[in-house]
């Protein structure tokens, strides 16, 4: 039986102007808008799950077709997506910290490099969708064809209606990954622009600390897609 | 224009304190925003009633002879789709939970009162685009856009309708966003989680439901508007796509939805019940955790509504038993408001008459679910319009009871005025009668075997008299849902003022004015009291006028 915040604190005087009456203190506000972040991501761990659902249902049933499609892939662009994704999320936590600490320049810095590494990533994305509709790999069109065969199976040419659903399936949960990059680039656009300004300190940096935690999130997303698009029938 | 206009004398309230269309189109004010909803769901409610008197016109004679059988199609689609995701979904919430949720708990908003704002104007694009929709022509999917004829065959504006609907889920997701963190984070002093008013728990239950269900119903219409408009293959047959796919995905929103809309309305009887016998809530904690057993249960019986569209029988048996699970916390609800009841000295307000309305045909349209639940009379019934009787039980005998019961209890808290206390009655009275005129002969006719969906019956005319019944009710209903349309805007200019406490009530709610000021307490309010203290509350409910 806890008491809510507004229990244990009393009112402070209000020095913060980010500080909104309402709350008591600039803590419970903290908190609150920590708390509601977090319940975001689980609406958009719940959003992404209704893809990755399906995912399942078709890698089992279509287990050869989505392995021979799953080769098509340019895991070299793949990898190397990757890897600037993983370095996003290095310098977005390194933003967090200089707003802690209250560097405000740096801030302003690695939230530059975290914009120029999430247009990278969506550069070299865009070089992948090009080759895909290069090579006819784009489901629902009249010429899609994919020229491969059933991993084990080098008689059985692969089935072109499953290959269209893998492909769906890419281009859906890829192209909602990219989304939400862009909707995150957009994002730190602004925070920098704010960090510019001088509108975080040690005591209120809340907004750049929710941005990042959706950043990762997108990231973790991304750790995901990477295997299950494009390392499931990868043999050395 | 926005400037403070309070005569001397006159005492400032969330009402009088600015003025002007800005004022109201800006407000953060948890209140304010609970009106603009008001005003967006009463005009949703009529349309999606209009369409519903359509309906009940072309089946007044078995042959199709009002619309055509494509118009018809039309009508019950839109008919749905404005009243389960405009009207249903929203009202309670979006209304009562917006303007009660922070006064209950003694906070001055909600946690987040520009997104609270944010989601109406969600509300409102996403409503433009339904009314877009249906003047271009409308859509003809049924509400559940079932896949590939939504996909594939259907010429009609079915993305602007996925596009509305998927708008409106990113509303309601942020009102229960809000709604949660403001109940964990917004208490104040005292306010425990066991001294919550069953509202406020009510919508807590309902706010989990929206912020896990409504993501998954959105990324499958997105699906759905993607293979029209891309031809991606997901849920294509043709591709080797599975369209039940689809209907595991918009289910598991689409039946815990209901829960959605029907328990905050058990949170405002609960408020209801007690005030009117003078008593305590029978069962306060078994009474919270049936919210929240409703609210977890209700996610895992979703493919119920799917048991003849060639799922496995061993999975049909295991939904069927699932589903009868809900059964259980319904159950204690509905016995413990009359447990609640008994010894009381109840008095028969309109709030109360509407209650008892909800809780006689919400056990009806309870029951006939697990009729439906049970396996072989559900292939018996499927599409058929005891499944149309059945759930109209639960929506308007259950949802529209409680929020008719919470307009009224809550009206003098929100206006300031008494509505007329005769003419609630009256009204109370057509609704009830209506309803079951309406709904009643439809569960005979459904198990008579009338398909739902159909415009002409011409091949069973015996149908007819209890179609003409019904369609007689639905015009009773319809005097009914006016009446307190014109007096409750009456009496925003001729009602008696209202005092603070006009039902001699318990809860933080009734210690402020009516209506409250804008930041609802003048001093932080701290509580040393139990939820519904009626014996420790002096008095009785004042007689009417």
């Amino acid at each position: 039986m806890h008491n809510s915040p507004a229990a244990t604190a009393t009112h402070e005087a209000h020095q913060n102007p980010a500080h909104l009456h309402h709350f008591a203190t600039a803590q419970q506000q903290k908190d609150a808008a920590s708390l509601g972040m977090w319940l975001f991501l689980v609406t958009e761990v719940m959003f992404f799950g209704g893809m990755f659902c399906a995912y399942l249902v078709y890698r089992y049933w279509y287990f050869g077709d989505f392995g021979a499609a799953s080769k098509s892939l340019a895991i070299e662009l793949g990898a190397v997506n990757t890897a600037v994704l993983i370095c996003s999320s290095l310098t977005v936590a390194m933003a967090v910290r200089c707003a802690q600490v209250g560097k405000q320049k740096a801030m302003v810095v690695y939230l530059l490099l975290t914009i120029a590494l999430g247009l990278a990533f969506l550069g070299i994305k865009g070089i992948e969708y090009r080759e895909k509709f290069v090579q006819h790999h784009v489901p629902g069109q009249a010429s899609f064809h994919l020229d491969e065969h059933i991993p084990g199976h080098p008689d059985t040419p692969v089935n072109q209606q499953h290959a269209q659903v893998y492909f769906s399936l890419y281009f859906a949960m890829t192209g909602m990954h990219a989304l939400h990059m862009i909707i995150g680039v957009g994002l730190f656009a602004f925070l920098t622009y704010q960090a510019w300004k001088g509108a975080y300190s040690p005591e209120y940096y809340t907004p750049v600390e929710n941005a990042v935690l959706y950043w990762h999130f997108v990231d973790i997303v991304w750790i995901y897609l990477f295997p299950l698009l494009y390392l499931i029938d990868r043999h050395p | 224009m926005a400037t403070a206009v309070v005569e001397p004398g006159e005492r400032e309230t969330y009402l009088n304190r600015e003025y002007g269309i800005k004022s109201w189109l800006l407000t953060v004010d948890h209140k304010r925003i609970a009106l603009l909803y008001l005003a967006g769901i009463t005009f949703f409610f009529f349309i999606g009633g209009f369409f519903a008197l359509l309906i009940r016109l072309e089946l007044l004679t078995p042959a199709g002879d009002l619309v055509q059988a494509d118009t018809y199609n039309k009508l019950f689609t839109m008919h749905g789709q404005v009243m389960i995701f405009f009207f249903l979904i929203p009202a309670v919430p979006a209304v009562l939970g917006n303007f009660l949720i922070p006064i209950m708990i003694g906070a001055k908003d909600l946690a987040f009162p520009r997104i609270n704002l944010l989601s109406w104007y969600l509300y409102i694009i996403a409503g433009a685009l339904m009314l877009y929709t249906i003047l271009a022509g409308g859509v003809d999917t049924g509400w559940t856009f079932y896949v590939p004829l939504s996909t594939e065959f259907l010429k009609t504006n079915v993305i602007t309708a996925a596009v509305a609907v998927f708008i409106s889920g990113f509303s309601s997701i942020f009102t229960g966003l809000n709604f949660i963190v403001t109940i964990h984070r917004m208490r104040a002093p005292g306010m425990t989680w066991n001294r919550l008013p069953l509202f406020v728990w009510a919508h807590y239950a309902t706010s989990i439901i929206q912020v896990l269900g409504t993501p998954v119903v959105a990324i499958a219409i997105v699906l759905v508007a993607l293979e029209r408009l891309f031809h991606l293959g997901i849920f294509n047959p043709t591709l080797g796509g599975d369209p039940l796919l689809f209907q595991h995905l918009f289910w598991f929103y689409s039946h815990p939805a209901v829960y959605i809309m029907i328990v905050p309305g058990m949170g405002i009887v609960s408020e209801v019940v007690c005030c009117f016998s003078r008593k305590r809530i029978f069962g306060y904690q078994a009474m919270a955790m049936a919210l929240l057993g409703i609210a977890v249960v209700g996610f895992l019986v979703w493919a119920h509504h799917m048991f003849v569209a060639g799922i496995s029988v061993y999975a049909a048996l295991i939904f069927s038993l699932l589903s009868y699970f809900v059964a259980v916390p319904s159950a204690i609800k509905v016995f413990n408001w009359t447990s609640t009841m008994y010894k009381g000295s109840i008095t028969y307000q309109t709030p109360m008459l509407y209650a008892f309305g909800f809780i006689g045909l919400f056990t009806i349209g309870g029951l006939t679910g697990l009729f439906l639940a049970a396996l072989g009379i559900d292939i018996h019934v499927t599409d058929t319009y005891f499944v149309v009787a059945h759930f109209h039980y639960i929506m308007v005998g259950g949802m529209v009871m409680a929020y008719m019961a919470g307009m009224h209890f809550w009206w003098p808290k929100i206006s300031g005025r008494m509505y007329p206390e005769g003419w609630g009655r009256l009204a109370a009275l057509i609704v009830f009668i209506g309803f079951n005129l309406t709904f009643f002969p439809q569960f005979i006719l459904g198990y008579m075997g009338m398909p739902r969906r159909y415009w002409d019956y011409s091949r069973a005319p015996e149908f007819q008299i209890l179609n003409v019944l019904s369609t007689a009710g639905a015009t009773i209903l319809a005097v009914g849902y006016l009446l307190p349309m014109v007096y409750f805007l009456w009496s925003m200019r001729y009602g008696k003022p209202a005092p603070d406490n006009p039902w001699n009530a318990a809860g933080l709610e009734w210690t402020i004015p009516s209506p409250p000021s804008t930041f609802n307490f003048d001093e932080q309010p701290v509580v040393t009291w139990e939820a519904y203290n009626y014996d420790e509350i002096k008095g009785e409910v004042p007689v009417a006028q």
